[in-house]
């Protein structure tokens, strides 16, 4: 469900009172409603769906989460967190 | 493409694989709600990354699938009614009612078109004044707030030749739905990420503390759904059921406030049938009071024809994640996607119909193709 | 639905799927269309040589190897980034001559105009038949013009039949892929099929895209016979990629062949701003439609230099291998997808629409 896309927020314009902006997506551009992301500026990466931005990415939360997946060092301390509460079990 | 390319990444997913495997000591069902999750479990062969105690069972979330019979009848009604333009997402209009999908009337002369956003249809409406234009607004809480702007746009600018034909779900209701049947086999969810972008994830934490199962929010690409059935796991090997945010990047607690607000401002809750699971109340959103005069099923009256039941499918057990495609004795056979009987194999993003296109045909044996 | 009259059950609602009419899904290149191909055509039309389903179909007519093809082009808008409907209706033929080993002769077409087409239009439709006639060393030596009523057809439809003769045997066929084999690709997917898309009203989308229209009667030759071995026997298939897409080629080959094909996600070329509009619009570049792009299935030793030879041409300048023929899972093509899973890659049923939801 739901196929929504990260693009990169261009240049913003009111048209018929609405927030639209010209979003590219990995090089190709298209028209996008910033009504629900109001905080979006140009610069922003937004999620867009059917033509709405429904939310602007969280750059540092996206570099959290990419680097702790690539630090290999997640997955020790992980795996004991797991064998502790196995052993709490017991 | 940024955003999505990292997180497509082959060693990020050979190292969340064998962590998986790793932690894995019991066979563990965990279903994604999202027909979008399913599409790219199926389409990067996701499954062969995971351990063969891990199953994926695939949740009721394309709405696509889950349109009543009923309403495609009434779709393609007033599609053929002279004087009309209808609007659609490109995915409902190979959705088979009892006579035919909308390809087929459009194919007989109706003025059907295909948009990528409901604004699109809204425009249509205004340069085409002398015309009743519909749109056919079906989707979960994530697509419920553009088709909510498109109608209240239509109200500001008084366009008054644009209608809804409204067949808005939402998840909560179905999970719930699932976990009170007495046959329920999932023991975790991957959330709907998109759908928590708008709704936040509160909902999802008291359905987990209800049912005592845990649910994570994930994202649609491959790592993220990685990650999603690792938390899961974790969840599940240590005992434990919360909800946890694992697509934080685009998903807050409370979701985005603009858009429920118009949700709320257009829309207001009731019951809805679902194809193959039958009716489940206050599950989707229908236009109040306030834009009644924008309801196609007001407008057009046209009458809903009766539905015929399959006594071969099983899509409602496959919904639930009860069953498996190749479980049904008509998959493959008198149910294809050209000629589908059941709600998971009408659209492309069902169950039924992605194991069919990527040929995931018998049971999965760890390592194996999976080939006819 | 203001009342529950059902309960949460596992009922469900089983559509009548009528197929009494033909619609545009049988047109997609896809089983649709396959199924229309043996179920109404061949039953009643087929023969030992039209039962083939080869790109062009090979005779001997007085001592003369000839082969003979034809394919009506139909595209909308007649006007497209990267070409128009005279250029494609030459480049479309002249390769599914080239396909065989066939260097193209002469063409025929027939002009199906709808009441209303502009006259300059249709001069510059024409001027551009001409000169990809011209390109393509082939000559337009009759044709046919009709006037529909306005509805009747969209703008301009042209018919082409092509006849190119055979020089040298074996001749490539979609029937000769061996395991073991190679498979290569002339280029990047999908341009065409995304810039028509892209120049259709209604989705909104700005690219710089241009369709690959082209003619690939030289590379088909270098191909060849430019290789130090003997190629005719080392060049077991050759078959332009149209409307069915990589997908719809690689198929055809795996179940006319009775071989496998396995393929490697990320050796398979797709420029960066088709990716993008397959993602935004959930559709899967496989199934996109190119008009100047080939697959050529080699034998393994000849792979690399059949790729050097390929990548002289401009047409060919990101030529790849993107994987291999194998006697497991004859009929079948797999996918190894950029994350190290495996996925089947069929044949599309119908159309392939926007998957939005």
């Amino acid at each position: 469900m739901c196929l929504a896309i990260p693009g990169l927020v261009e240049s913003i314009v009111i048209v018929d009172d609405l927030k639209m902006a010209k979003v590219n997506f990995g090089g190709i551009r298209r028209t996008a409603c910033l009504e629900y992301t109001p905080d979006a500026s140009a610069g922003d990466y937004v999620l867009v769906h059917v033509g709405f931005a429904i939310s602007v990415i969280d750059e540092k939360e996206a570099k959290e989460t990419y680097e702790i997946l690539a630090a290999s060092g997640e997955m020790d301390e992980f795996i004991n967190d797991v064998d502790a509460a196995k052993v709490g079990e017991k | 493409m940024k955003y999505l390319d990292e997180f497509r990444d082959l060693k990020l997913a050979q190292n969340l694989s064998s962590r998986i495997k790793r932690i894995t000591s019991k066979p563990w069902k965990i279903m994604e709600v999202c027909g979008g999750q399913t599409h790219t479990i199926l389409q990067y062969g996701l499954e062969d990354l995971l351990p063969a105690q891990i199953e994926l069972l695939h949740g009721p979330g394309c709405p696509v699938c889950v349109t009543p019979m009923e309403l495609i009848n009434k779709a393609i009604a007033i599609a053929r009614t002279p004087g009309t333009i209808f609007c659609s997402f490109g995915d409902m209009l190979r959705v088979p009612g009892d006579k035919g999908d909308l390809l087929q009337a459009k194919a007989q002369g109706a003025e059907i078109r295909t948009v990528y956003s409901p604004l699109d249809a809204l425009n249509i409406a205004r340069n085409n004044p002398d015309k009743r234009v519909v749109f056919f607004a079906v989707g979960f809480e994530t697509t419920a707030p553009a088709n909510a702007m498109a109608v209240h746009q239509a109200k500001k600018l008084n366009i008054r030749n644009f209608f809804l034909l409204c067949s808005h779900v939402t998840v909560p209701p179905v999970m719930a739905a699932i976990l009170d049947s007495s046959e329920n086999q999932v023991q975790a969810f991957l959330g709907p990420g998109h759908v928590c972008s708008v709704m936040g994830w509160k909902e999802y934490e008291e359905i987990s503390k209800h049912y005592n199962v845990p649910i994570v929010i994930s994202g649609f690409e491959p790592i993220d759904i990685l990650t999603g059935v690792l938390h899961c796991v974790k969840q599940l090997e240590s005992g434990k059921a919360f909800a946890e945010n694992r697509y934080a990047r685009a998903v807050s607690v409370s979701g985005n406030k603009s858009a429920q607000n118009i949700l709320h401002e257009v829309f207001e809750e009731g019951d809805r049938l679902w194809r193959g699971l039958g009716a489940i109340p206050k599950s989707g959103y229908k236009l109040n009071e306030n834009y009644k005069e924008y309801d196609a099923e007001k407008e057009f009256l046209v009458e809903a024809v009766n539905t015929q039941e399959s006594s071969l499918c099983i899509s409602g057990e496959i919904l639930k994640g009860l069953k498996k495609p190749w479980q049904c004795s008509a998959f493959g056979k008198e149910c294809t996607p050209e000629n589908p009987l059941g709600a998971t194999m009408v659209s492309s993003e069902g169950t039924c119909a992605t194991y069919y296109k990527f040929g995931k045909t018998q049971v999965k044996q760890e390592g194996d193709l999976s080939l006819v | 639905m203001s009342e529950l009259t059902q309960s949460f059950d596992l009922s469900c609602l089983m559509p009548s799927g009528s197929e009494n009419i033909v619609k545009l899904g049988h047109g997609s290149g896809g089983r649709m269309t396959t199924r229309l191909i043996e179920n109404i055509f061949l039953p009643v039309l087929g023969n030992d040589i039209l039962n083939e389903l080869e790109d062009a179909a090979l005779i001997n007519i007085a001592g003369a190897n000839i082969a003979m093809t034809t394919d009506s082009y139909v595209v909308s808008p007649i006007f497209f980034p990267g070409g128009d409907i005279g250029s494609l209706a030459v480049h479309g033929t002249i390769n599914d001559l080239s396909m065989r080993g066939a260097r193209p002769l002469c063409l025929s077409a027939a002009f199906i105009m709808e009441e209303g087409l502009p006259i300059a239009d249709l001069e510059k439709i024409v001027k551009s038949f001409q000169q990809a006639c011209l390109n393509s060393g082939t000559k337009l030596i009759t044709a046919d013009t009709k006037v529909v009523n306005k509805g009747a057809a969209d703008k301009l439809f042209i018919t082409t039949t092509g006849i190119g003769i055979v020089e040298k045997f074996p001749a490539p066929s979609v029937k000769r892929a061996q395991a073991g084999d190679c498979v290569l690709i002339s280029g990047d997917i999908g341009r065409h099929g995304i810039a028509i898309m892209a120049s259709r009203e209604g989705l909104d989308l700005e690219t710089t895209i241009e369709s690959d229209s082209y003619p690939l009667h030289n590379l088909v030759w270098s191909i060849l016979n430019d290789s130090n071995e003997e190629g005719y026997e080392k060049i077991h298939c050759l078959r332009d990629i149209t409307r069915g897409g990589l997908a719809g080629v690689l198929n055809e080959i795996a179940n006319a062949s009775n071989v496998g094909i396995e393929i490697r996600e990320d050796s398979i070329p797709i420029h960066q701003e088709v990716k993008a509009v397959c993602e935004i619009l959930g559709l899967d570049p496989l199934y996109v439609a190119c008009e100047g792009r080939l697959v050529s299935v080699v034998t393994a030793n000849m792979a690399e230099e059949i790729v050097s030879i390929m990548s002289k041409h401009e047409a060919a300048s990101g030529c790849m291998m993107i994987g291999r023929v194998v006697a497991d899972h004859p009929g079948r093509v797999v996918l190894r997808s950029k994350i190290g899973g495996n996925r089947i890659v069929d044949l599309l049923s119908g159309e392939q629409l926007p998957r939005i939801c």
